[in-house]
């Protein structure tokens, strides 16, 4: 499974092919979570509460029940009992027991015979509620007197005398940084923080689920991982795993946030009581109250720094707000800190803070933009106040192979310094910037992840080739599957067709995420991929009457591996193929395992911001990304990445922000409070593909679709604080805030 | 239940609608043209766009009831049989899509804004779709594909 050297001609690798999902995406025949329908199929809607904490003293359904077309309610009592572990924080995330924990928690839900009969009937769900005191700020819920969101609920790593709310505690480095700032020439220690945000996908969570009362099921849902759906339907619903098939759908985008399961095992539940297809959609608010935010942070970093631009010592501490559950990121958030660069004392600390807010869900590497805006923003400012170059002084201090990382590990093969050459050549880093403008640097880390992958590539009679993977196609990976399989092959991308296989059809996959798609499914296609061509040359040696061993795959034929091995034609696959079932039976290859050897990714950005001094208002105006891809499969796709992680950095840090009002109500519910760029708030996004080959894959990828969202925070934060002279600390930084800071400066 | 009589990508549609249904619940759930999506039900992301008598509307903003005695076009109707519209066809070379959601709602919005304006400027382009949410490509590879469709429309006529 290692990089291997030999292949390094690709014929099909790093060309540009229409995707083979593009007909049906343009022509709006690619159906996505609620695009199905069945027959005799019912609409759910879910009841919430409007409390941030509330004791649920009585719900009576009766009312609701016997509206016109209700057919099925179902509250708490309906899901499995005795759960332990991150099942139960699921169950109770999804349908509140005694407790609502936040505005928007899940407390009853309905089945009618149309959405609008349910939605009806949802308003006669009686729900009596003891409001309890709420707490929505990390640090006001670490202090003392703040309401505990649930007793017990931290973990051993918590140091004693912390409030209950801190329920994890991550601690690493090495070295002294005490030692380190000493030998400082300069030591900067600021408090930064950033706002939950949400990931922002455009189809809400959708999902069509049947069960029947002998605990067989079928399940059409959106979803990063559908395996994991399945898992967790299971257990949630007392049925057995194997008796639930689960069939992701098209996803219109998940970042993250369609790891988790909201409405699944709902939808099922109803399904079982009513016996009838039920479908559940989510409404946008919904979504906003409910699902997937990020966690919001407050963070102190500390770093020293001598004359030369050599750092001496690095310290942080990062509180990441996770809502009512543990679970923050904050062992990310404090690994990835300091990631890119070598240093001989360091230490971060790191506290998983409970609040009454939904349960924060992954969101594009999670913890790590937030952690470099903290560090890159103090570098920033060290470079400012020394005089020193931003890129100069991230290249003298930067993480190579052989580097002990600030978290423990060595380094293998990394491109960190590529990337930071790379941008320093780039014509925007020299370019001249207008009067009032600012240019802000980043770097950014993100770990990469691998994961059980289970791929089946057979072939059919006439040659070509139908691949199974069970990782669902967030972005266009079906192209890069199609075009490793064509490669490792040797035939036509246009001959490989790639399926999505439901959990019936493949072993467990783990979901899409950790930018593992191309990286794992990938490496498990090109192996499936040689395990065919094994079987091929067999089949071909036992026609020639030769051993297998000496016969060779070169261009989708089957060759005599020299001289002595026989004098004959070359033998296409399709030859093979078109006489499969009398020399053997069905080809098939497969593979399945999980591969470690994700390879790490950094990036370095560059923007340019401009900032109106009235309005506080702030515009982008130019950006570049510059990362490495290890080995761009379909290229396109991979700017694609680059420029989307971009754009969401870029709404994280000037716009987007869930606010709580005191009530501990979220006020901005909905895409026009809370704000996602739109096409004329961006530039053009340069892309820059470094390909430093990852030692762990045999072409070299490394996954890109999180390392891009890593550095924006900081890069803006920088070219910001640049253009308006003045340092900002807490994001998004909406033009409010920067008149403020304007203010005060003056 | 009220009775609407409209015309869909050309076809004549008789429909029976509650009043309160919007026009995409009846394009999707009555006539099964799933093109259209829902993405917020509120008009703030674009992902329902489909042209009424030629304009671009949210038709989570409009009733069905509304769509009586007039044209609608949705994204199922914009390529001529095996023909793919321009726009189309771009957006594929471009890879300006990810996942897929918004792309029927941008489709149908540059196919209006190209047939008022057949050679828009970037800012142009970018502010007629400022309308339509696109939360994976960052617009960069939309923008392109929309200009290049533009450009080879107007070759063509």
């Amino acid at each position: 499974m290692a990089f291997d050297e030999e292949t390094n001609e690709f014929k099909v690798v790093g060309t540009r092919p229409d995707r083979p999902d593009g007909i049906d995406k343009v022509t709006g025949r690619a159906r996505f979570g609620a695009d199905v329908t069945a027959p005799g199929m019912l609409h759910a809607v879910i009841i919430r509460s409007p409390h941030a904490h509330a004791r649920i003293v009585k719900i009576n359904t009766s009312n609701a029940e016997a509206a016109h077309g209700v057919k099925a309610v179902v509250t708490r009592a309906d899901f499995a009992d005795g759960l332990d572990g991150e099942n139960w924080n699921i169950l109770e995330n999804l349908m509140a027991g005694e407790c609502a924990l936040y505005d928007g928690h899940a407390v009853a839900a309905i089945a009618a015979t149309s959405s609008l009969a349910a939605r009806d009937a949802a308003r006669l769900v009686e729900v009596e509620y003891e409001v309890l005191p709420h707490v929505t700020d990390v640090d006001d819920a670490m202090q003392e007197g703040a309401p505990v969101i649930r007793e017990g609920a931290a973990d051993g790593s918590v140091p004693a005398g912390m409030h209950p709310n801190v329920v994890r505690c991550h601690d690493s480095g090495h070295g002294d940084p005490e030692e380190g700032f000493a030998e400082a020439d300069l030591v900067i220690e600021e408090r930064f923080t950033t706002e939950a945000t949400h990931q922002g996908y455009i189809e809400p969570h959708a999902c069509l689920g049947t069960l029947g009362p002998d605990g067989r099921g079928e399940l059409w849902c959106c979803t990063q991982g559908h395996w994991n759906v399945q898992k967790v339907c299971a257990a949630l619903l007392d049925i057995e795993t194997s008796k639930l098939r689960v069939t992701a759908s098209e996803i219109g985008g998940g970042f993250g946030g369609k790891t988790a399961v909201f409405i699944e095992p709902v939808a099922l539940a109803l399904s079982r009581k009513a016996n009838r297809p039920v479908k559940l959609v989510m409404p946008r608010a919904d979504v906003f109250r409910a699902t997937g935010p990020t966690a919001s942070t407050s963070m102190d970093v500390k770093i020293g720094m001598k004359k030369d631009g050599t750092i001496t010592g690095a310290s942080g501490v990062f509180r990441c707000q996770g809502g009512a559950f543990p679970g923050a990121p904050m062992e990310f958030t404090a690994m990835c800190a300091f990631a890119p660069y070598s240093l001989k004392h360091v230490r971060q600390i790191g506290y998983d803070v409970m609040t009454n807010r939904p349960k924060q869900a992954a969101y594009r590497a999670p913890g790590s933009p937030m952690a470099a805006f903290a560090v890159e923003s103090v570098i920033d400012e060290l470079c400012n106040r020394l005089g020193l170059d931003p890129i100069d002084v991230r290249l003298k201090n930067a993480s190579r192979e052989g580097t002990k990382a600030s978290f423990g590990p060595s380094w293998d093969r990394i491109g960190l310094v590529e990337t930071l050459e790379a941008a320093k050549e780039h014509p925007h880093f020299s370019a001249p910037l207008p009067e009032g403008a600012g240019r802000g640097i980043s770097c950014g880390f993100w770990f990469n992840h691998a994961g059980e992958t289970a791929v089946q590539l057979a072939l059919s009679e006439d040659g070509t080739v139908q691949l199974s993977v069970g990782t669902p196609d967030i972005g266009g990976s079906r192209a890069s599957m199609c075009m490793m399989a064509a490669e490792a092959l040797g035939v036509p991308y246009e001959d490989v067709r790639t399926t999505i296989a439901d959990t019936a059809t493949l072993g467990y996959n783990e979901i899409s995420h950790g930018s593992r798609v191309t990286y794992a499914s990938g490496l498990a296609t090109i192996e499936a991929a040689r395990d065919t061509v094994r079987k091929l040359c067999k089949r071909a040696a036992d026609k020639w009457g030769i051993e297998a061993e000496a016969v060779e795959w070169r261009d989708g034929c089957a060759i005599p591996s020299g001289p002595n091995a026989g004098d004959f034609d070359p033998m296409p696959i399709k030859e093979i193929a078109s006489r499969m079932g009398q020399t053997g039976g069905p080809i098939v290859g497969h593979f399945e395992a999980t591969p470690e050897g994700a390879g790490v990714s950094f990036a370095t950005h560059i923007v340019d911001a401009e900032v109106d001094r009235e309005t506080g208002a702030t515009t982008v105006t130019r950006y570049t990304v510059v990362q490495d891809a290890g080995k761009a499969i379909h290229p396109s796709y991979v700017e694609g990445q680059y420029q989307g992680g971009a754009a969401q950095g870029i709404g994280w840090a000037l716009n987007e922000e869930y606010i709580y009002d005191d009530d501990g109500r979220l006020q901005n519910a909905g895409f026009l409070d809370y704000r996602i760029p739109v096409a004329s708030d961006l530039p053009m996004i340069d892309t820059v593909i470094v390909e430093v080959p990852n030692p762990g894959h045999p072409y070299g990828v490394r996954g890109v679709g999180e390392t891009s969202i890593c550095p924006p925070l900081a890069a803006i934060a920088n070219a910001v604080s640049n253009a308006a002279g003045v340092r900002m600390q807490d994001l998004p930084m909406r033009p409010s805030r920067i008149l403020e800071a304007l203010k005060a400066r003056s | 239940m009220i009775h609407v009589s409209t015309t869909v990508n050309g076809d004549a549609q008789e429909l029976l609608c509650d009043p309160r249904e919007t026009l995409l619940d009846a394009l999707r759930d009555r006539l099964e043209l799933t093109g259209a999506k829902e993405g917020c039900g509120t008009g703030d992301c674009g992902a329902c766009t489909v042209l009424l008598n030629g304009r671009p509307v949210c038709s989570c903003l409009v009733l069905a009831a509304e769509a009586e005695g007039h044209e609608v076009r949705t994204v199922e109707g914009i390529a001529d049989g095996e023909d793919l519209h321009p726009l189309q066809r771009k957006f594929i070379e471009h890879a300006a899509l990810q996942c897929g959601i918004c792309t029927p709602g941008i489709l149908v919005a540059a196919k209006a804004l190209l047939e008022r304006n057949p050679d828009p400027s970037e800012t142009e382009v970018r502010y007629w779709l400022a309308g339509n949410l696109c939360r994976c490509t960052g617009y960069d590879k939309i923008i392109r594909a929309v200009l290049d469709a533009a450009g080879e429309m107007r070759e063509a006529t």
